[in-house]
């Protein structure tokens, strides 16, 4: 038996029936990983670190302590959640030294379910961008084609499930930084509702937008995952107290009801067209299912973009601004005048704009630039007080399609994945690829991609299903009445 | 205190100020609020700003701010949410303050100011609003090349208080924050210590100056470093001074120039202009992401206002109205604290001779308590025993002079003395026997004579000779003569030496 | 967006750039609100702005201070330190 090939929800139960031990499993993992270091998946993996978590929770097994729902599983984790005394650097030189004196509450929950924490996967920047080439460690290279990018910004997490170096992980999604490395590496990835899963220790890109979430082969195992991760937090004033639903009894279930929204929007200009076929396929088989197909329009979605890159970087411009030199962090060790200009300035400043010269890459001082100006005095009503507002009817247009539909079906990105280097030199081009998804972000709401085909060059291509705010059960349980008629999900990379 | 007498023009200040709230622990996050702690002993990931952290609003410092803006008759607008005020500074470590731009949570509102001896005050000074958001931490400036940041101060809650340019004068600016301090302490919100920076003031002032072609303003400043009630009053008329000169020498009004900021250095006694921000000020105020709004129903205001009690002002009140004490007492009573005034109310409680009562705690008791540097409320002579005290000289069981020895003893003797005991081992008893009395002034008067004669050639107005007739009877009684029968009697005397004349 | 402005929003937003850097930035920026200027299009009058991620309100926490963080882990990350605090390039009031 091959233990990498394993979903997590065979994983935990061959744990707990002692048909492997979770030191064998980690080694397994570790030792795949080893193998496939030139994808750059990881920017942090301490072998040991992990091999003692393992063998922690083989030790409480053999004395018949409690274990949690996931002891043994290994998680790999996005290098933007905080955990405690581990390096956590956002794929940034800003913060190359940091560690954080604590974990992130999604840590807390999977370390107290037996969980072992695996690597820190690569991303970029700061979670900006659609690629993971924005990383200072280089770019993740997707496991299906080394020639391609993985998807981004939550590459790395994508990667590490698809090229099974790990069997599920945790990754953000600001504008689609799950949905969409989840489709172009042919796994499973859900955004859930936004305030579902507690943001505390998770290092803010745009705080409104942000939510975490798992990657996984298959929905049981994203159930698995969500019931752990998901829940109100004390430390996270926009958390949901809702209590969190036994999502894995609840995905065998049909959903109540099965009326599914094509929106007419997302398969316009611009779609691949086996990217729509695929979707079109997919669509066929809720058909069969018994689905009620309807077409569904939401306007204001192709504003969805325009909106999102005026909310997202003016919450970025402040969320960022703390990286300065001063409290952690980069510092520049020169920062006399570099011109004229600055030769007025106080020391004190130049410290600060040349530590943040050297710590950021360039999406991310184009974003700080970009959110710096949209809220600067003189045109913060002409672009952010603008943007709030389109936001609102981005979400009033979701709303008036849950009336009349339980989810909504489309393409989670318009093509299969890029080629390195490709949209590099065009911001525009980048942002673009994020069209399906970053409308859910700015209304709340959750969304999910899996896999529903595979291009002709063998790429993995995913659907996207999107239902209103806590909705996750009839989601998962929509996805996995797909999942049960189709062999998408247990598609492999060949490496 | 004054400048030239009648300068001609008109001092316009208002005040913004910042109180730090009581609670327990940080307005965002879960550590304490103490003040003089070793640096950066009192600080966790959410105040230090680290990446990942959220806030977390403390519902106490909501309630708190809430309930000052309810003492104060603000407009509690239904909606009120939280906004970032973007700055680069070391002592603010998220380089954002979490506070309160263009909804508030309290509009309007006033404070009036009573009246003092010198007529200062004695007028409402209108609140423009009334906010809630975090403080910042403390740059230690070391050695030339470097500063050290000290991050304990950093969130802990703070409330701004602004007024409206309703002030006229240094004096009222001072008993405005005094007030505002008095009040602030009745409602338990803030100890208002301006030494510890838990009270701090800001001012803006400017001159309508009266000219032949009509009234010229002056342009405004923002004198900031105020950290002492006194330091308010000589920094306000310093800078009135400096800016009536400077207009003479300049001619600039406020439409000619900017506002400034200037800080205001003690020991020198002068503002002085603070260097220019390198970029002009932009905070880029946004909604704050991490914390949701705030709804405050009519419920919840009512709830609160049923918790304030009565306030200073209401508390003068009731002592000119209940007790028949003139506006002065009641202020000195009042403004003293809540301490002082609660030590009356107990007194009054158990005896009706208020005025007595009013004038011993205002003097013995207030006087004892500052010279010992302890509280009224741990003056060790109990409102019970000062009370009873009172009563015996009501009655007319001891005099004044003999009443203040028996306290002195009382404080002397300290808890569990017994007032009984010592006026009797102290012989305190006044004598009303008319007997000895009568003697002892017809012996005052005998070897008195030239007194006698200034009386009778009315060389002295009577009253003083016979004030100082009086004190001699006093004397030779040993201070326990009754002193209302030493006057009667030494009238009805007089009269018959007069009458016989 | 022009050189110059391009500068004076680096300035505020503490970012150091080069000629290069900022001719670029004003190209690519000039682009990227060109795109969003699109938005305009749109009729919002009346329409409430939408600021954050859910709808709750009230959200507040018990006042109870726990112990602090130790100082040693306080200043575990800073740049440059001394034994009680962060030292940064002195500023003068």
């Amino acid at each position: 038996m091959q233990l990498t090939n394993l979903t997590a929800t065979e994983v935990v139960a061959g744990i707990s029936a002692r048909k492997f031990n979770a030191e064998e499993v980690a080694k397994a993992f570790l030792d795949r990983t080893a193998k496939l270091k030139n994808l750059n998946i990881y920017v942090h993996l301490d072998d040991e670190v992990v091999l003692n978590q393992a063998r922690d929770v083989d030790r409480r097994l053999a004395a018949g302590e409690a274990v949690g729902p996931l002891a043994g599983l290994p998680v790999a984790i996005k290098d933007l959640l905080c955990v405690q005394g581990e390096p956590t650097t956002c794929g940034s030189k800003m913060l190359a030294n940091f560690r954080p004196p604590y974990n992130a509450t999604v840590i807390e929950k999977l370390k107290a379910a037996g969980a072992v924490l695996y690597g820190k996967a690569n991303m970029d920047e700061f979670a900006m961008g659609s690629s993971t080439e924005n990383s200072c460690y280089g770019p993740t290279l997707n496991p299906w084609d080394p020639a391609r990018i993985p998807g981004g910004s939550s590459g790395g997490s994508a990667a590490a499930v698809a090229a099974m170096t790990a069997p599920v992980s945790l990754g953000s999604d600001t504008g689609g930084s799950i949905r969409q490395p989840a489709a172009l590496c042919g796994v499973v990835g859900l955004k859930p509702t936004y305030g579902r899963v507690s943001r505390y220790g998770l290092i803010a890109f745009a705080s409104s937008l942000d939510q975490i979430g798992p990657f996984t082969w298959n929905v049981p195992d994203m159930a698995l995952m969500m019931e752990a991760i998901s829940g109100g937090d004390p430390k996270d004033a926009t958390s949901l107290p809702d209590a969190v639903p036994a999502y894995s009894q609840e995905i065998e279930k049909r959903p109540e009801r099965l009326r599914i929204g094509v929106v007419k929007e997302f398969f316009g200009e611009g779609l691949d067209n086996e990217v729509a076929v695929a979707v079109h396929n997919a669509i066929e088989v809720y058909r069969k299912l018994g689905a009620e197909i309807k077409e569904v329009s939401l306007p204001h979605s192709k504003y969805g973009i325009a909106a999102y890159y005026i909310v997202a970087p003016a919450e970025a411009s402040s969320n960022l601004a703390r990286y300065d030199g001063t409290l952690f962090g980069h510092r520049a060790k020169d920062f006399s005048p570099a011109d004229e200009a600055e030769k007025d300035l106080p020391a004190l400043v130049r410290m600060m704009m040349a530590t943040r010269a050297e710590g950021f890459g360039a999406e991310v001082k184009r974003r700080i630039m970009l959110g710096t100006y949209a809220l600067s005095a003189g045109y913060a009503d002409q672009y952010y007080n603008k943007a709030l507002k389109v936001r609102r009817l981005i979400r009033n247009d979701f709303e008036t399609a849950f009336k009349d539909v339980d989810f909504l079906i489309g393409p989670t990105t318009p093509t299969p994945a890029f080629k390195l280097g490709e949209k590099a030199a065009n911001p525009l081009a980048m942002y673009l690829s994020d069209i399906y998804t970053i409308t859910t972000n700015l209304a709340g709401i959750p969304g999910l991609s899996m896999p529903c085909g595979l291009s002709s060059e063998g790429l993995p291509i995913g659907m996207q299903l999107v239902g209103p705010a806590m909705s996750e059960t009839a989601l998962l349980q929509a996805a996995r009445l797909f999942e049960r008629e189709t062999d998408w999900h247990t598609k492999r990379p060949n490496i | 205190m004054s400048t030239s007498a009648n300068p001609p023009y008109t001092m316009i200040v208002g005040l913004e100020v910042h109180v730090q709230l009581l609670t327990e622990s940080k307005m965002f996050s879960w550590t304490g609020t103490e003040f003089g702690l070793a640096p950066n002993t009192l600080c966790d990931p959410v105040n230090l700003g680290m990446p990942g952290t959220l806030p977390v609003m403390n519902g106490k410092a909501f309630n708190m701010a809430l309930k000052t803006a309810i003492a104060c008759g603000c407009t509690i607008p239904r909606y009120t949410k939280w906004d970032r005020k973007n700055y680069f500074y070391p002592d603010l470590p998220k380089k954002y303050q979490i506070s309160q731009y263009d909804l508030p949570f309290s509009l309007g509102g006033s404070l009036p100011i009573p009246a003092d001896k010198e007529g200062n005050g004695g007028k409402t000074i209108r609140l423009t609003r009334i906010h809630l958001e975090e403080d910042t931490g403390k740059m230690v400036h070391t050695s030339g090349q470097e500063s050290e940041v000290d991050l304990n101060r950093a969130g802990t809650p703070l409330m701004e208080i602004v007024s409206e340019p309703d002030i006229r004068s240094a004096a009222d600016a001072r008993l405005c924050l005094e007030e505002l301090r008095l009040t602030l302490r009745y409602l338990g919100v803030s100890d208002c210590e301006m030494q510890e920076g838990s009270l701090r003031c800001d001012a803006n002032v400017n001159l309508h100056i009266d000219t032949p072609a009509g009234k010229v303003a002056t342009p405004i400043v923002e004198i900031k470093n105020l950290n002492s009630f006194r330091s308010v009053e000589r920094a306000l008329l310093y800078e009135a001074d400096r800016q009536y000169k400077k207009w003479k020498e300049d001619g600039l009004t406020i439409s000619d120039a900017p506002k400034e900021t200037r800080g205001w250095s003690d020991p020198d006694g002068i503002t002085k202009l603070q260097r220019e921000k390198e970029t002009a000020a932009d905070y880029r105020y946004f909604p704050e992401p991490d914390l949701l709004p705030v709804v405050v129903d009519e419920e919840w205001v009512e709830r609160l206002r049923a918790e304030i009690g009565e306030l200073p002002r209401e508390r003068r009140q009731r002592f000119e109205s209940t007790f028949g004490l003139s506006p002065y007492d009641a202020n000195v009573l009042v403004e003293q604290g809540k301490d002082v005034a609660d030590y009356f109310d107990a007194v009054v409680a158990l005896t009706d001779q208020y005025k007595m009562a009013s004038n011993w705690v205002q003097q013995e008791v207030l006087r004892t308590a500052n010279a010992d540097g302890i509280s009224v409320a741990d003056f060790p002579v109990k409102p019970a025993m000062l009370a009873n005290l009172i009563a015996r000289v009501g009655r007319g069981e001891l005099n004044n002079q003999q009443g203040r020895e028996v306290l002195g003893k009382l404080i002397e003797t300290g808890a569990g003395a017994d007032i009984d005991q010592i006026i009797e081992a102290g012989g305190f008893k006044m004598v009303s026997d008319e007997g000895p009395i009568r003697e002892a002034i017809q012996a005052a008067l005998a070897s008195n004579p030239k007194a006698m004669e200034d009386l009778k050639t009315g060389k002295k107005k009577p009253d003083a000779v016979k004030g100082f007739l009086r004190g001699q009877v006093m004397k030779a009684t040993g201070g326990k003569a009754n002193p209302a029968l030493v006057g009667q009697l030494m009238d009805s005397i007089l009269a018959e030496l007069e009458g016989g004349a | 967006m022009t050189t110059d402005e391009v500068a004076k929003v680096a300035l505020l937003a503490r970012l150091r750039l080069n000629d290069q850097e900022r001719e670029r930035y004003a190209e690519q920026l000039s682009l990227i609100l060109e795109f969003i200027a699109q938005l305009g299009e749109l009729d919002t009058e009346g329409v409430e702005p939408l600021a954050h991620g859910v709808d709750r309100t009230n959200v507040f926490r018990e006042d109870k201070a726990y112990p602090a963080l130790e100082r040693e882990l306080a200043l575990m990350n800073a740049p440059k330190r001394s034994a009680e605090g962060f030292l940064v390039p002195a500023v003068l009031d």
